[in-house]
């Protein structure tokens, strides 16, 4: 399983990439689209909206299951990655391109967990 | 076999349930009967219903021909005695037919997607109006002029989920589209509308104007169909619906005091995954072959429960079989023929009934339903008219009021059972008028 | 299988209708659909084989055993559907006047105190088609009831975790928040957790009693107390009822709405997934809120008449008419020919049943519970899983080649690898001892051939579909060569 180490992750699985001191892409780990299985579905919010850290925002469809996706950080939706509607299966093939929003105004992104210590996080849940 | 599962008796089997809530006194019911003598004594009830001849009552449940192979498709057990199709390996016969069913639904109504039904073109709306609805948008628009049983079941559900009624009135016998306008013009929150097609009275409304009005306030169009009108009907999509509902009921379901029917629901690919309900997709098998299952369950309840949009579990399928067979029975041009007999027969008893002394309510654009009013002069009322249609086996319309009665007329009637009523209505003006006419004599005016 | 659009030749159909004997009238320009209907055009022969060989991928209770848990695949009595077929019942417009439905009527009252009676309320209304609907319209009663008491505080729905999925779903759809409470190891509800989770704001308890574990809860006057203390009132999912009925009633037990599926406990046909009917039952303080009409009885000298009353009170109507009425005609026929001693007969057949099968698998398969179950019980293939890689899903595949279909599977959520199993007591015991045979044959199999399992089945009209695929491009219609997409 492989998570980059320019990223930052979460307790709930979900990676934040800061583009700068106040952008944010947000999507899911290798270790929740393996978890997950195959994912047939995104639901996706809107631009404009606005998200809270630890508070969901969107939901990840699988045959027999649905999950919520929480963000790791607070701020405004300034896009959103519309090409997963399409193609779901990129999140399982490549979970680091498959970015699901980008967030602006970014706050409340401490307590975030580098790439070792996501990694250790995961061999506590095993 | 008590034994080898482990207990000394029956009571001991049911040991678990607490004394305090065991019954202590058999159940008051009569005792068991043989099968002959049940179905006598169904039969003895069966009997105390009135069953008419002539059927000139719609207003939601219409009598149209059924086609002897319809009764026989849905009587085959295998079909009868199935649950959902969860086991699509064996189950492929009844996914192919809601596929079947799904892709005629989308033909009827030009939408492209539909689910494998509902309980009832009610409930159906009741549905459309809730896949509406959002944070920001939660206000209801529902048209006076529709069904006002299907109006009352969307009200129902709003009360559960919370969701505001706006009602727009009805002028002429159609939805007032000045009045539409005016309404959403000022509505933010405005979800969407729900309009029939063809109304309650039976008359067409201008689909295209008030699609164009909802979404220029940026609601979603809801249209209300009768799927045996929409074999020659402009379909929802032409006129721009996000959503088609409607009751399956004339394609193949027996009148049946009412129940089962069938719900059906087809959306735009922009809606198709805010449909509740099953829906049926097609995929390949492990063996590389073309395969049936349901699919896009996690929409559903089992799957999202609190956060699923709808709770509907068990469906109406055998109802979607049912038509489907009608359909396929029918065909397209079968069912051409039944709409323009609907119409023509309608409009036939419309002039009769006028000649015979009523007026017509509305203007000449329905489809196989009108209203009728009893003139002023006339001292009858309604009750009086159907009565004596009663007394020679014939259901005339729906009484609205003491003077106005809604029609239907379908491929069912003869020209001469349309004459003979119309004459007995002439009859049950002009013996009201006499027996006026005697009473005034009477009183010595 | 061919598609039904692919077997239609052009011109081919069938002569139906009596020609028009009036004069045709055109619909206006501006209505008329602006393309052809596109339907099959077949002769009644074709139609009659396509059904036919549709049929036989198909399997109902008919074709064989089906334990398929909380569904109740009970044998569906054919004089049932005689009865259901009678033209006195067919024939009938909904909308004729009251006079001329007495026979209509007669069936909703009788259904009506029949039921009541077994379920322990004092009135019905039978306009919900399925249980889901049933749920939905009792919660409505209760949101009405606390409104009607100025109580506007109460916001919330508990459910145990091993609640059915509609359970919340419903409770969401009447404006509820869920409060979901963990159950106990046993699968039944946690008197502590039910204690702390109620208070002001609750509107009520949703439970299956038996539960879905096939547990009868002992604690069940403590549980209702608990919820009327909190001034909450307390519902009962009838999806269970088939292993208490004549034996225990939920109206003893403490609750004050209930809905019953006809379509389970009163053996009328699923119909590959309907139609049902999920009538509600309520207490007295409650029958004002039903929707639609209720059926009442005029006596005097002339003798006795039906009629409709309206609900003071009613919270609107939840369907059309009066539900689906063939289905309630059925139901009144079952429970005529079962009667007093037939209905409790049915429970304990039903319970001795699953006791059967479950103590007679118990030595290969691990219980989820090792208790007495009820009409049903559930097995965990977790440790199967873990040791072979064998799930319960290729168990449930598997037995799909020896003719079986499989038992409810997942569910419920709290147990892992679940399988619930539900015989039901119209399965003799000849076919329960043929089923014991073949899980335990598969049992064994999965040790020495995992893989031969997981591609399971191979005697079916498919293999397994790719679930996958038919999810994230749908294809749900048939398309025509050369129709735009």
């Amino acid at each position: 399983m492989n998570f980059p180490e320019e990223l930052r992750y979460t307790k709930t699985h979900e990676w934040v990439k800061m583009e700068d001191d106040t952008t944010a892409y947000v999507g899911l780990s290798d270790y929740a689209q393996d978890a997950l299985g195959d994912l047939v579905f995104v639901n996706l919010p809107e631009t404009g909206d606005t998200v809270s850290a630890g508070e969901t925002f969107a939901d990840v469809e699988s045959v027999k299951a649905v999950s919520d996706v929480y963000s790791p950080v607070s701020g405004t939706v300034a896009e959103v990655n519309e090409e997963l509607l399409d193609a779901p299966e990129s999140i399982n093939e490549s979970p680091y391109d498959a970015w699901f929003i980008k967030v602006e105004g970014v706050s409340g992104q401490d307590g975030l967990m580098s790439a070792s210590e996501y990694e250790a996080y995961i061999k506590t849940l095993e | 076999m008590l034994r080898e599962s482990g207990f000394e008796s029956f009571d001991e089997m049911f040991s678990n349930i607490p004394e305090a809530v065991k019954l202590k006194v058999p159940l008051e019911l009569p005792a068991g009967l043989s099968e002959q003598a049940v179905i006598r004594k169904m039969e003895e009830i069966a009997d105390q219903n009135v069953i008419f001849k002539h059927i000139f009552r719609g207003a939601g449940a219409y009598h149209h021909y059924i086609p002897a192979i319809v009764s026989s498709v849905v009587s085959k057990e295998e079909f009868l005695t199935a649950y959902t199709p969860y086991q699509a390996e064996i189950s492929q016969g009844i996914l192919q037919s809601i596929f079947e069913y799904q892709t005629m639904i989308c033909q009827l109504t030009g939408m492209d997607a539909a689910n494998a039904s509902v309980y009832d073109g009610a409930t159906a709306a009741a549905e459309a109006v809730a896949m509406c609805r959002d944070r920001k948008r939660s206000r209801v628009y529902l048209s006076e002029a529709a069904n006002p049983q299907v109006i009352q079941v969307i009200k129902t559900y709003c009360y559960g989920s919370n969701t505001d009624v706006a009602m727009v009135p009805e002028k002429d016998g159609i939805t007032d589209v000045q009045a539409l306008e005016t309404l959403l013009k000022e509505d933010k929150a405005a979800a969407c509308f729900y309009v029939q097609q063809p109304n309650f009275y039976g008359m067409i409304e201008d689909g295209d104007r008030l699609g164009a009005i909802v979404h220029e306030a940026g609601a979603k169009f809801i249209m209300g169909c009768n799927p045996l009108a929409l074999s020659i009907m402009k379909t929802p999509a032409e006129y721009g619906a996000d959503i088609a509902v409607g009751d399956g009921q004339p394609l193949g379901m027996p009148l049946a005091f009412g129940g089962p029917y069938l719900g059906f629901m087809a959306a735009g690919a922009a809606m198709m995954r805010k449909l509740p309900g099953r829906i049926v997709g097609e995929t390949k098998d492990s063996r590389g072959n073309r395969a049936f299952v349901l699919t896009l369950q996690a929409r559903e309840q089992h799957i999202r429960r609190e956060k699923a949009s709808s709770n509907i579990c068990s469906n109406q399928a055998l109802c979607a079989l049912t038509a489907a067979a009608y359909m396929t029975a029918m065909g397209a041009a079968g069912m051409e023929e039944a709409a323009k007999q609907c119409m023509a027969k309608a409009h036939y008893l419309c002039s009769r009934l006028e000649a015979a002394g009523l007026h017509k309510k509305y203007g000449d654009s329905f489809f196989h339903e009108f209203v009728t009013v009893i003139p002023e002069e006339i001292p009858a009322d309604s009750a009086h008219i159907l009565k004596l249609l009663e007394e020679h086996g014939i259901l005339g319309g729906l009484p609205l009021s003491d003077r106005e009665i809604l029609w239907c007329a379908t491929e069912m009637n003869t020209r001469e059972e349309m004459d003979q009523t119309a004459e007995l209505v002439g009859k049950a003006l002009s013996g009201a008028s006499s027996e006026k006419g005697a009473l005034i004599d009477e009183a010595g005016i | 299988m061919k598609l039904v659009f692919e077997k239609s030749s052009p011109g081919r159909g069938m002569e139906l209708l009596a020609p028009c004997d009036v004069p045709q009238v055109e619909l206006a320009k501006e209505n008329q659909r602006s393309s052809r209907l596109r339907l099959p055009q077949m002769s009644e022969n074709e139609i009659s084989r396509h059904y036919t060989e549709l049929a036989k991928g198909a399997h109902g209770v008919n074709d064989g055993f089906y334990p398929l848990g909380s569904c109740t695949m009970k044998y569906n009595p054919k004089i049932n559907e005689k009865a259901a077929s009678l033209k006195g019942f067919t024939e009938l417009h909904p909308l004729q006047p009251e006079h001329t439905v007495q026979g209509a009527l007669e069936v909703l009252h009788l259904a009506e105190i029949y039921l009541c009676q077994i379920t322990g309320m004092d009135a019905m209304t039978f306009q919900p088609a399925a249980g889901a609907h049933g749920e939905l319209t009792g919660l409505l009663l209760i949101k009405a009831y606390h409104e009607g008491r100025q109580d506007g505080k109460r916001r919330k729905i508990i459910v145990p975790d091993s609640a059915h999925g509609t359970n919340p779903a419903s409770a969401a759809m009447c404006g509820y928040d869920v409060v979901s409470i963990p159950s106990r190891e046993d699968g039944c509800v946690d008197l502590e957790q039910l204690q702390a989770a109620v208070g002001e704001d609750t509107a009520g308890l949703m439970l299956t009693n038996p539960n879905t574990v096939g547990l009868f809860d002992k604690n069940i006057l403590e549980i209702t107390r608990i919820v009327h203390e909190a001034g909450g009132l307390c519902y009962y999912d009838g999806a269970n009822l088939n292993a208490i009925m004549g034996i225990a009633r939920p109206g003893d037990m403490g609750f004050d709405v209930v809905h019953l599926n006809l379509h389970k406990t009163f053996s009328t046909p699923h119909g590959g997934g309907g139609p049902g009917s999920g009538p509600v039952g309520c207490k007295d303080f409650l029958k004002t809120y039903l929707p639609g009409a209720g059926v009442g009885i005029w006596e005097n000298e002339n003798g006795k008449a039906y009629h409709l009353t309206d609900h003071e009170k009613s919270i609107g109507a939840v369907k059309m008419f009066y539900g689906n009425f063939l289905v309630v005609v059925r139901a009144l026929t079952y429970i005529l020919t079962l009667g007093k001693e037939g209905i409790p007969e049915a429970a304990a057949n039903a319970v001795l049943n699953a006791n059967y099968m479950r103590v007679k698998l118990s030595d290969v398969y691990q219980m989820a519970y090792e208790e007495t179950c009820m009409h049903e019980f559930v097995m965990t293939l977790e440790k199967l899983k873990h040791d072979t890689g064998v799930s319960a899903m290729d168990i449930a595949k598997a037995l799909l080649d020896y003719g079986i279909h499989p038992p409810t599977m997942y569910f419920p959520l709290i147990v892992h690898e679940a399988l619930m199993v539900e015989p039901t007591e119209t399965e003799s015991r000849e076919t329960l001892d043929e089923a014991i045979e073949v899980f335990r044959r598969i049992y064994q199999q999965a040790a020495k051939q995992p893989d031969y399992l997981h591609g399971a089945p191979y005697e079916t009209p498919i293999g397994r579909p790719d679930e996958v695929t038919a999810a994230r491009k749908p294809i749900l219609t048939y398309r025509w060569e050369g129709q735009e997409t």
